[in-house]
């Protein structure tokens, strides 16, 4: 039989990500400043996949979350930096966690969004127009958390991600754009949340998701590439959102994430023996999640926050 | 008005030019989530870039501090918007900024910001800027030729700016360095879909059947050729099976018995689309086939599942599904 699948190092993963959020003097916690809400919801949600988001103080998270809040509605990066519809979603994310999301005004910060879709039903970045499928996901999967759908023209925004629908089953970043495993996840996400999976060729997409492991067991996001553990986010999530998980070596997969951790320091990388960081820790972790991989607390696929928190918004009145 | 920000050294603290300007540092909050202490020259450079933006100074100097914070991080975005503020203000010269952009993606070629800047002064110059964007995209793809920005931006620039002329060549030669690069086989595809010089998919149909079979002949290993074969047929799945060369080129492969996955599910992809397989095919699987197969599969179809499910178990689930779904009067 082959060799046993190690262990998950999840004390040291903890510790790791406690420690990115204490860091001083350090250059790289300086350089991604303008980023720290992405970073706190990656932080934040493996904490909790993990157990142990008690340990954070809730309040300083959200009044800091709370001073990254423009007049315009939106979020920015951090306090000081422009809004962003990338760092409204973290924002509202991390405010989900700890069950906030009744600090916010909910018109407010549905207007933000809302007045970022353009009349093709695609959405912009900010107000300097940037247009990307993901920044439909990021539409569709906020308002739909504050349960504000109807703010959008749903059925443009559908039918902009088909027009990124390529012949492989996939969807890229725009129409004719290289099928992409974090477009598709995008793609499928904003269709899964908006109730239009038919759109979806399941079998088709689901083989080229699939297509997507390597002899290693980890997971690329395009042919020919390199895997990646992110990949075990983007590939799987959309695997299950189509029901097709199935299809993938899952127990290679798990060996393959287990092989990239930081097993002294805590921290997980792309790949075996790179460097880690926070953002692959979370895509690592739940990645894991996904594969039920014991002691990590369940992810929903197309809202990538513990399942417990998407019932407490849905079901708790 | 000069323009030259290269060069200069001194701390900004000690540049006359900045003597009336107060530096403002960075507002964690009053307890913050994340107290940092910054490394001193970037921390100088950020405090004068917050104090130029909180008072919305859209001066020569503002640029100019601007593309330092740039240039020791890239990825601030709020930087980046603020230049773009600068720029509008001075009415800058915008082919001198596209020069800056260049360097600047040198060292982040994967950074979404300066993909997003290049974007919108392209988009100001409009076709002034053609052919510089498509030669600032062929350098960027000649370091990385997947890189998903470059390309992005090379097709947006192709439909709104023009440039087609020499773009099938460019996928050419592309091709002939990495035959494996799947950006590459969708340009093509983008290209020969939507090029105004190349009358279209059905005009183009037969040439780029007769180069992607070369291309599959060569490594049949390679996932793109065979689905770009494929999606030369598009929705005519009739044409795709019906067509010679591509239950030819699967026979051609599979006879050779080397690196077949491909060839074996195209070949299952046609027998569910209703391909008569010649006796040819079922030799050529039955050769493929290993002693703990059950020999006794007359239904070429299954056999097929059977032999895929075996050489490629990674997706063994995939294959046994695919057999599961076989419609009862497949071949």
């Amino acid at each position: 039989m082959g060799g046993k699948i190690g262990e998950l190092e999840a004390e040291k993963h903890v510790q790791y990500i406690l420690l990115v959020e204490k860091r001083k003097g350090d250059f790289e916690s300086v350089v991604t400043e303008h980023l720290r809400m992405n970073g706190a919801y990656w932080g934040l949600t493996t904490l909790d996949l993990l157990g142990k988001l008690e340990i954070v103080d809730q309040d300083e998270v959200v009044s800091w979350v709370m001073e990254c809040q423009h007049e315009s509605g939106g979020f920015g990066g951090n306090i000081g930096h422009d809004p962003h519809i990338v760092h409204t979603l973290s924002a509202v994310q991390v405010l989900a966690l700890f069950g906030k999301l009744n600090v916010l005004d909910i018109d407010k910060i549905t207007n933000y969004i809302a007045g970022l879709q353009n009349v093709d039903g695609s959405f912009s970045g900010d107000m300097w127009g940037e247009i990307d499928t993901r920044f439909s996901y990021i539409a569709i999967c906020c308002l739909s958390l504050l349960q504000c759908l109807d703010k959008i023209n749903v059925e443009k925004a559908v039918n902009y991600i088909v027009s990124c629908k390529n012949l492989d089953g996939g969807f890229g970043c725009t129409p004719g754009a290289e099928s992409h495993a974090g477009q598709i996840f995008c793609c499928v996400g904003a269709l899964a949340l908006t109730g239009s999976l038919h759109h979806v060729d399941k079998d088709l997409l689901g083989w080229w998701l699939c297509e997507r492991q390597v002899k290693s067991g980890g997971l690329n996001g395009r042919p020919e590439k390199l895997p990646d553990v992110c990949y075990s986010w983007w590939v799987l999530s959309s695997l299950i959102m189509i029901d097709r998980a199935h299809w993938i070596d899952k127990d290679k997969l798990i060996k393959f994430i287990i092989e990239c951790q930081d097993r002294e320091n805590g921290g997980i990388s792309d790949r075996p023996d790179d460097a880690v960081d926070v953002f692959h820790t979370y895509f690592g972790v739940a990645g894991l999640s996904l594969l039920e991989y014991p002691g990590v607390k369940a992810v929903d696929p197309a809202y990538a926050l513990p399942v417990h928190v998407v019932n407490r918004i849905f079901f708790s009145r | 008005m000069e323009w030259k920000e290269e060069g200069e050294k001194r701390p900004l603290s000690q540049r006359p030019e900045w003597s009336d300007v107060t530096p403002v540092p960075q507002d964690d909050g009053p307890n913050p989530v994340v107290p940092i202490a910054y490394k001193d020259d970037f921390t100088e450079t950020m405090d004068y870039f917050r104090a130029v933006y909180f008072a919305d100074e859209r001066s020569l100097r503002s640029l100019h501090v601007t593309a330092e914070a740039i240039h020791m991080n890239a990825g601030n975005y709020t930087v980046w918007h603020f230049r773009r503020l600068i720029l509008e203000a001075l009415n800058a010269d915008l082919h001198e900024e596209l020069n800056f952009i260049k360097k600047v993606a040198n060292g982040n070629p994967k950074n979404y910001q300066i993909w997003h800047h290049r974007r919108w002064v392209a988009e100001k110059l409009g076709s002034d800027a053609t052919s510089k964007e498509l030669d600032f995209t062929k350098k960027i793809l000649s370091l990385d030729a997947k890189n998903y920005h470059a390309w992005s931006h090379r097709q947006w620039v192709l439909q709104e700016l023009g440039g087609w002329e020499d773009e099938l060549a460019y996928c050419k030669q592309l091709l002939e360095d990495d035959i494996f690069n799947n950006s590459a086989w969708n340009q093509r595809y983008f290209v020969i879909t939507k090029s105004p010089f190349l009358g279209g998919l059905e005009a183009m149909r037969e040439s780029e059947v007769n180069y992607t079979v070369g291309a599959i002949i060569a490594k049949p290993e390679n996932e793109s050729p065979w689905r770009y074969l494929r999606g030369l047929y598009k929705d005519d799945a009739q044409s795709w099976v019906n067509d010679p060369q591509v239950s030819s080129v699967c026979l051609t492969v599979l006879s050779a018995k080397r690196n077949t996955v491909f060839a074996l599910s195209t070949l299952l992809d046609l027998l569910c689309h209703g391909f008569q397989p010649s006796q040819d095919f079922i030799n050529a699987v039955d050769a493929l086939k290993t002693p703990d197969l059950d020999q006794s599969d007359s239904n070429l179809a299954t056999a097929v599942c059977s032999v895929l499910g075996h050489m490629d178990p990674m997706r063994v689930n995939y294959w046994a599904w695919r057999k599961n779904k076989l419609p009862a009067q497949t071949a």
